[in-house]
């Protein structure tokens, strides 16, 4: 009797912890207390299945919000225009900002995200080098105008292509958009894509990133010049 | 800073979205949160992940919108995942799928549960960064994560689907 109430408030402690070990955020050290304690203790093991699917259904959850459109970023860029200048703070450096990425990533997101991202930059780099060698002609919304090789002339969008797209969706969605494009891959995994082979006024090039953006093969995509 | 951006701004919109529950404020927010971001970069230490620092930002707008509006409105959308009590034949299908059942049950935890229950399970933030996030001891966080837990299964057991817990 004494011993099931020495092992009571264990057994609690543990329990608290399984969310985290679902999430693989625990210290190793806590993490190997739990998985000892699962495994001489069914009843916990049956409540961590009940964590695990709540685990799952959370992330489902989240993953079906969707993302914030253009608009948020325009705010964004907007807002940081409008600001006073100042010095770029020596601690946002680009080299800090990816250490600092990384590190706050855990082990399991940081696994997925380094397999995603060499899938995605092999299929990314097939694709531009299958436009390259076959010779697709850039081409865009034409106008009476000659179309221009000038890869600064036109109208630009950045472009972050979805981790899942294969090269045969990107390929087709370029097609499909008269799209081509015109630098990359920059940090972040970004291309620079041409809309256009002459400018545009803004709202028509805002309203065409509005449709873009509903392709599944578009992670992020924004305005640039 | 578009980097930043494009690498954090998805995550840091749907925890503010879980939080305000309009896609709107959420979208005005993010675009606040990076810019105090952007203003406030001197002032990171780097003693957190940024991910945590941005989603402390993130959270402080968020309680600030919701002070500022009379009641949790819903939008449209938000208020559609919602289920009724009185349940029409396909929502009724819908229960039986206990998938459906449980994330149906997520969306009506109140704020500091859905907050809580993101962080753990989305955001991967460890009992020490949650703590940091909403500026609660340890203990307070692995407490107020059970009892979300038990919110849940009560929520759960309300729609037929009792998981034997607690």
């Amino acid at each position: 009797m004494s011993a099931m109430k020495q092992e009571a408030p264990e057994r609690q402690e543990i329990e608290e912890l399984l969310p985290w070990h679902a999430a693989g955020t625990l210290s190793r050290r806590d993490a190997q207390r739990v998985e000892e304690a699962l495994a001489r203790d069914p009843e916990l093991a049956r409540r961590y299945a009940l964590v695990r699917e709540e685990f799952g259904e959370a992330i489902h959850l989240n993953e079906s919000l969707g993302a914030p459109s253009a608009r948020a970023m325009e705010k964004l860029f907007a807002g940081i225009e409008a600001e006073p200048n100042r010095r770029r703070p020596a601690s946002f450096d680009l080299g800090s900002r990816i250490g600092e990425f990384f590190s706050s990533l855990s082990p399991r997101t940081l696994a997925w995200s380094a397999s995603a991202a060499a899938i995605a930059i092999m299929l990314q780099a097939g694709l531009l080098a299958n436009i390259m060698l076959t010779g697709t002609k850039p081409s865009g919304y034409e106008t009476a105008s000659a179309p221009s090789t000038d890869p600064g002339v036109g109208a630009f969008t950045v472009i972050r292509f979805a981790p899942q797209a294969t090269s045969d969706d990107i390929t087709k969605f370029l097609e499909a958009n008269k799209l081509s494009i015109a630098a990359g891959p920059m940090a972040g995994g970004l291309y620079k894509v041409r809309v256009a082979v002459t400018g545009i006024p803004k709202g028509e090039l805002a309203r065409i990133v509005k449709k873009l953006q509903e392709d599944k093969v578009v992670g992020f995509i924004a305005t640039t010049e | 800073m578009q980097v930043l951006y494009a690498r954090h701004h998805v995550r840091v919109y749907r925890f503010v979205l879980r939080l305000v529950r309009n896609e709107a404020t959420a979208e005005d927010l993010i675009s606040e949160v990076f810019l105090d971001v952007w203003r406030q970069a001197g002032k990171f230490e780097g003693r957190s992940a940024a991910s945590t620092w941005m989603l402390s930002i993130a959270r402080f707008k968020a309680l600030s919108a919701l002070r500022r509006r009379p009641e949790d409105e819903l939008d449209d959308e938000t208020a559609g995942q919602i289920e009724d009590h009185a349940d029409d034949p396909e929502t009724a299908l819908a229960k039986k799928d206990k998938g459906s059942a449980l994330r149906q049950c997520l969306t009506k935890l109140s704020a500091d549960h859905r907050e809580i229950i993101d962080l753990v399970y989305y955001h991967e933030k460890s009992v020490e960064e949650v703590a940091e996030i909403v500026g609660i001891p340890e203990a307070t966080v692995k407490t107020r994560m059970f009892y979300a837990r038990k919110k849940l299964s009560e929520l759960l057991k309300e729609q037929g689907i009792d998981r034997g817990w607690p």
